[in-house]
């Protein structure tokens, strides 16, 4: 079972608690191959989708996952929300608490909001993503997917590449991977580098060459255009140049390499479209096994619920 | 804890309920065995191997977990879930007999689970259950079509099946021990 009852990130998982959930996801996948894609056991829980940011996958993943498991869904889409009236956050999910959900699916641009709710809220909280703190559904699909191929993540050679600055994908996954024993090397340029980059337990290195030599994996994160006020990189060109995926850096890696990206890529700035379409690249995988691994996280999580008062 | 069926005996038992099913069914055309997750998988190979032996036709086998469709599920307060298994039917169920398979008939929720997750996946032409014991104390309107033992039993006696495939042994051991929460 899950000690924590919300899933707030990877910092609270232990390596048991991240296989029950990966072999709980490995059981949900059958379910989206059934004519009848949806199975009973959520029904008549509310599960509110609440995004401070946009958000496509991560957002319709959540969805297709709460129906899949019969919830009932509500998705409020910040635009239209009080919240541009000038509501804070907390009168904004205490109000849709006063609606009794069972679990808030949230998505916010500063780190800690959803430690915040999970204080203060009486649903179980799951973080779809806070600032660039974490991303924890996003590194637990990202296992999942290299379990799928390579059986385990003892002991890969997994190459995060990119803007490794503004990235809660890297930051969920590299304690996951960490966890989990996986040997991880984290590249991209100096500039994009967190100053707290050495305290992560990675290999950094500016140098693609090197990191994605007999890589086993090789992540690719995007460059996060709205996140970068300042210059960071003289030109998308010149980053291609230097840190883009391409099939002859490829070449440098395993034979079974696998090649990931959390999404939205930007083609022709961190990949070249021959790798994110090429025989190596798991991308679309990753999207599928998405939907298991939060049908997964919303089950267990649902057993942890506070008793109604 | 007492023994209420050996090694042999089970052997009988499950060679009869196959001999039952040709018989019923006028041979194996269009049938399916679905062994309910854990000890109704081996339970359901053991049958459709013997089917074989009978009719020299296969039947084809699937497994069912039917953890993601009980009925007590999310009713208690707080509490770890339980462990969700595969469910793997590689074959299309409409228009298929279908032959259900479980170790201990009890309540009959199991069963109830199960012909819903069933029909999740198509629409059988029917629907038959076998089970290894038939312990009593029904609190659906469920009954065995094929059973290999009638056991009478108390609430709070408990019935385990011990299976060659999963714990090295076959037999059927009936506790006395008060059970909590039976």
């Amino acid at each position: 079972m899950l000690k924590s009852r919300h899933l707030l990130g990877m910092a609270d998982l232990d390596p048991e608690e991240i296989v029950l959930i990966l072999d709980t996801a490995g059981a949900m996948t059958e379910i989206a191959a059934r004519p009848i894609k949806k199975v009973p056991t959520l029904r008549g829980r509310t599960v509110v989708n609440l995004f401070f940011e946009p958000s496509t996958r991560t957002r319709t993943s959540f969805e297709v996952a709460e129906k899949r498991l019969s919830a009932d869904t509500l998705s409020v889409a910040v635009a239209q929300s009080s919240v541009t009236k000038g509501e804070t956050l907390l009168d904004t999910v205490r109000n849709l608490e006063a609606m009794a959900p069972d679990m808030i699916v949230m998505r916010h641009a500063s780190a800690g909001a959803p430690h915040l709710l999970a204080r203060l809220c009486r649903s179980v909280i799951i973080n779809a993503g806070d600032g660039m703190h974490e991303h924890p559904t996003q590194a637990l699909l990202d296992a999942f997917t290299i379990r799928e191929h390579k059986g385990g993540l003892q002991g890969l050679k997994v190459a995060i590449v990119g803007d490794l600055l503004h990235s809660r994908v890297l930051r969920s996954n590299v304690q996951l991977l960490n966890k989990m024993g996986a040997n991880v090397w984290a590249c991209g340029p100096k500039t994009l580098m967190p100053p707290e980059l050495p305290r992560f337990g990675v290999r950094p290195t500016t140098s693609i060459d090197e990191a994605v030599a007999d890589a086993d994996v090789v992540m690719m994160l995007r460059i996060q255009h709205e996140r970068m006020h300042g210059h960071f990189i003289p030109s998308t060109r010149e980053y291609f140049t230097l840190f883009g995926l391409t099939p002859e850096r490829v070449a440098r890696a395993k034979p079974d390499v696998v090649i990931m990206h959390p999404g939205p890529m930007n083609r022709g700035v961190e990949i070249d479209s021959d790798v994110a379409d090429g025989p190596y690249s798991v991308i679309l995988e990753q999207v599928a096994n998405g939907v298991a691994v939060r049908m997964a996280v919303l089950y267990l999580l649902a057993g942890q619920e506070a008793v109604t008062d | 804890m007492p023994q209420v069926m050996d090694a042999d005996r089970m052997a009988r038992a499950l060679t009869r309920i196959a001999h039952e099913i040709v018989e019923r069914n006028r041979g194996t055309s269009d049938l399916a065995l679905v062994g309910i997750r854990t000890r109704g998988v081996p339970l359901a190979r053991r049958v459709a191997a013997t089917l074989k032996e009978i009719t020299h036709e296969d039947v084809p086998t699937g497994a069912l977990d039917i953890t993601l469709y009980r009925d007590d599920l999310m009713r208690h307060a707080v509490g770890p879930q339980p462990l969700v298994r595969r469910t793997e039917i590689p074959f299309s169920i409409d228009a298929k007999r279908i032959l259900l398979v479980d170790d201990v008939l009890y309540t009959g929720r199991t069963i109830r689970s199960a012909l819903d997750a069933v029909i999740d996946f198509g629409r059988p032409r029917s629907i038959q259950l076998i089970v290894l014991v038939d312990r009593g104390h029904r609190e659906l309107p469920i009954k065995a079509d094929y059973v290999g033992k009638n056991l009478p039993t108390s609430r709070r006696q408990s019935v385990q099946v011990r299976l060659q495939e999963i714990d090295g042994e076959d037999e059927v051991l009936l506790d006395d021990a008060p059970e909590e929460g039976a």
